[in-house]
């Protein structure tokens, strides 16, 4: 590593097993930046690091929990979040975030997803939306914009894209967020706060994949970055249902949800454990 | 409040003995999705593990049964789930994950009759060889079959034991006759329960390597939120946890996942003997056909044929040795389960052709009659 | 930068230096924090690094405010700024 002498070490060192960097993104790849807000936000927030564990599935944002110091679980292709669930149901002191890309939570594992919303289990769910596979060359995901361009629809996408805010708002999430990674600071505070809530919080962080999605779609990681920068509509407090993510009409930012009920483990405890013949 | 060892004699199902057993082993997660005939361990420990201090949920799918269940054992509970043959199929590659990332767990199989939705309420054996490779890759698994009420409430404690002591997920591969039977269940008081659980780290937490294994080739494991900060990853890994992409490190960490079962198997294995010693046939059966295959000797020696029977207790890994020195001995060996030669093909295969091996079986969806196997007996005998 | 009006307090504010650091090695180029420094201390540099990518390099050394905004959009962990020690009088 040619660190000058004397140069301070970078302030998310102490977080990284910096014998892994440099990690395996590719270069103008956005995952490493929602990565780095979640580490910004885990350290601000204030929250127990030792009691804070990080669970991936399989692809390229799945790989973000390996690169932390953090304990992290690198698991089953769209199980992360059921994995999780385990996790934070044996150990309630634990923080369970999960940090995992759109193929991953919402297509192979979006039955998973739904469910742990429904059920309000108290986990921060971190989904870098690339719009595409990004890890097996740029295959179609369940939230690849229509008539775009991949791998497995060279024609064009024939089908239309999830709105995961709104997905994650009807499933029952009680803090659910969309940023991009060109908005770093919005992206770090929505973090950090759904990090100090109780309950399962979602937040959604668009990032350019240049080498799977941007390669066949004309798209160069700054083109992408230019475009939420000029696309971006920042309406906090927007119904999920009005939210849009369009080329040309634009895409909807900011925190949509933020309310409070009581997560699985409040329930559990006053239902099951305190008088048992309620569960008979 | 109940205690956590029901200390006493009982009239249980197969399946409420398990879940039993489970209690009294410590379990205290447990990732349920309902399949019959498993379904009764699932509903029992819905009503009694809040009640000793667990966690119960239902998932919604036994792809997620099985991820929590490895989930809550990584946060340290010892954890368990149980079900039937598709939802076996889809705990799978869950399952290979347990086996790759040495997660200690428990998870039930009361087999029914398939192949697909096939015969859900009638018996069968025919998950034996998808419990032994039915994830991807070369593994091992430690596999038990227990024939009785009483023996799947003490099987399902040595499943954990085993289980916290090699790191693995074990298996349960019950019937649904033995789950669903109800008999006298005899618990002990809960001094008498020997209880094996995990080896824990010691040393520097910033130096501990999660899977550097110790001289019984098994890591200790470190649970997450003590501060260990370990990685845990389905890739191959070295010994430190990171992704090793290399034959080389492919190499190692399989044969140390392999070895440290197939090395420790004189540890592990369980069988029962009975009329063997003078015997001239011997039945190798398990589960619910061991009881048939019971009656059957017993019938067979009354007409004058020199029957024994050896029962697995534990299928996975099989007794090579032992079938080896029987197929040595006998004149014939007899393999009873409900397939169509599943470990009948393990025994041909370890009998290296020393005697004459014949397989008792049908597809399933009822058990096999003494009187088949006599009848068999009485073929060879000829 | 001309303004068409000044804060009364202006000259007395003090605006936080920061004193940017690359990481060379870890940097693969994409230039994010070039373009999106909010006081256009970056630029590209025609030195390649170990692997290959042009990293960036302070242009306009003293104009950094230390807003960490390049250290937070980096997605490689390969800059960031600190504070600058001020000059002592």
């Amino acid at each position: 590593m040619t660190t000058k002498k004397n140069q301070p070490t970078h302030p998310l060192d102490s977080l990284v097993r910096t014998d892994r960097i440099p990690h395996i993104w590719c270069p103008g790849c956005g995952v490493g930046t929602a990565f780095s807000s979640c580490l910004i936000a885990m350290k601000s927030s204030g929250i127990d690091l030792q009691k804070t564990t990080m669970v991936s599935g399989i692809g390229c944002s799945a790989r973000g929990p390996g690169y932390t110091n953090l304990d992290s679980y690198h698991t089953t292709h769209g199980r992360a979040i059921p994995y999780a669930t385990g996790m934070k149901l044996a150990n309630p002191q634990l923080n369970v975030v999960v940090f995992s890309g759109d193929g991953d939570l919402f297509a192979i594992g979006g039955n998973h997803f739904i469910h742990a919303a429904r059920r309000n289990i108290d986990l921060t769910v971190v989904c870098v939306n690339n719009l595409n596979y990004g890890m097996t060359g740029g295959q179609v995901a369940a939230t690849t914009p229509s008539l775009s361009k991949t791998t497995t629809t060279p024609q064009g996408n024939p089908e239309p894209p999830f709105n995961l805010p709104l997905l994650a708002f009807a499933s029952g999430a009680t803090y659910v967020a969309r940023w991009t990674i060109l908005h770093t600071r919005d992206l770090t505070k929505s973090i950090e706060e759904a990090l100090q809530r109780r309950g399962f919080s979602f937040i959604e962080v668009l990032a350019p994949c240049p080498t799977g999605y941007g390669r066949r779609n004309r798209e160069r990681p700054l083109d992408a970055l230019r475009f939420y920068q000029e696309k971006s509509i920042i309406k906090n407090d927007a119904h999920p249902a009005d939210i849009i993510l369009d080329y040309q009409k634009g895409i909807t930012l900011g925190t949509f949800v933020d309310v409070e009920k009581p997560t699985f483990t409040d329930i559990y405890e006053k239902t099951c454990r305190l008088d048992p013949a309620a569960c008979m | 409040m109940r205690p956590e060892v029901l200390t006493g004699e009982h009239f249980l199902t197969g399946d409420e003995a398990c879940a039993e057993g489970a209690l009294a082993a410590g379990c205290r997660f447990f990732g349920a999705y309902p399949i019959t005939p498993a379904t009764e361990i699932a509903e029992r420990m819905a009503l009694y593990l809040p009640e000793v201090g667990g966690t119960f949920i239902q998932m919604e799918d036994e792809i997620a049964a099985m991820a929590a269940v490895l989930g809550a054992s990584s946060a340290g509970a010892k954890s368990m789930s149980a079900t039937s043959g598709p939802g076996f199929s889809l705990m799978m590659e869950n399952f290979g994950l347990g086996i790759y990332t040495e997660i200690p767990c428990v998870l039930v199989n009361v087999q029914r009759a398939g192949p697909s939705t096939g015969l859900p309420t009638m018996p069968a054996q025919g998950d034996m060889m998808q419990a032994r490779w039915g994830s991807h890759g070369p593994y091992e698994v430690i596999a038990l079959a227990p024939s009785s009420p009483q023996e799947m409430f003490y099987q399902t404690i040595t499943a954990f034991n085993l289980s916290e002591t090699f790191r693995l997920p074990v298996l349960i591969m019950a019937d649904e006759v033995t789950g669903h039977l109800s008999e006298k269940v005899v618990i002990p008081e809960a001094d008498a329960i020997k209880l094996q659980t995990r080896k824990l780290p010691r040393g520097r937490k910033d130096r501990f390597k999660p899977f550097q294994p110790g001289p019984d080739e098994v890591p200790p494991m470190a649970a997450a939120g003590e501060g260990y900060g370990i990685h845990v990853t389905g890739l191959t890994h070295d010994e430190r946890g990171y992704p090793a992409m290399s034959p080389e490190a492919h190499e190692k960490l399989v044969a140390r996942i392999v070895g440290k079962i197939r090395n420790n198997r004189h540890r592990i294995i369980q069988t029962e003997s009975y009329r063997l010693d003078d015997a001239e046939i011997a039945i190798i059966s398990y589960g619910v056909s061991g009881r048939s295959s019971l009656a059957a000797v017993d019938e067979a020696r009354e007409k004058g044929i020199k029957a024994g029977l050896l029962r697995l207790i534990t299928v996975w890994p099989f007794p090579e040795e032992l079938i080896e020195s029987l197929a040595k001995k006998m004149k014939a060996l007899v393999t009873v389960e409900i397939n169509l030669g599943q470990i009948h093909l393990e025994v041909e295969r370890c009998s290296r052709g020393r005697c004459a091996s014949f397989l008792v079986g049908h597809a399933g969806g009822t058990v096999i009659s003494p009187d088949r196997i006599l009848e068999s007996l009485e073929a060879i005998h000829k | 930068m001309k303004f068409w009006r000044v804060p009364l307090d202006a000259i007395e504010v003090e605006v936080t230096q920061g004193v940017v650091h690359i990481i060379e090695d870890r940097c693969k180029g994409c230039g994010f924090c070039i373009v999106y420094c909010p006081r256009d201390v970056l630029e590209e540099s025609p030195h390649f690094n170990a692997k290959g990518y042009h990293t960036p390099r302070v242009k306009k050394e003293g104009a950094c405010v230390n807003c960490h905004y390049c250290e937070t959009i980096c997605p490689d962990l390969a800059i960031y700024s600190v504070e600058a020690q001020p000059a002592s009088s």
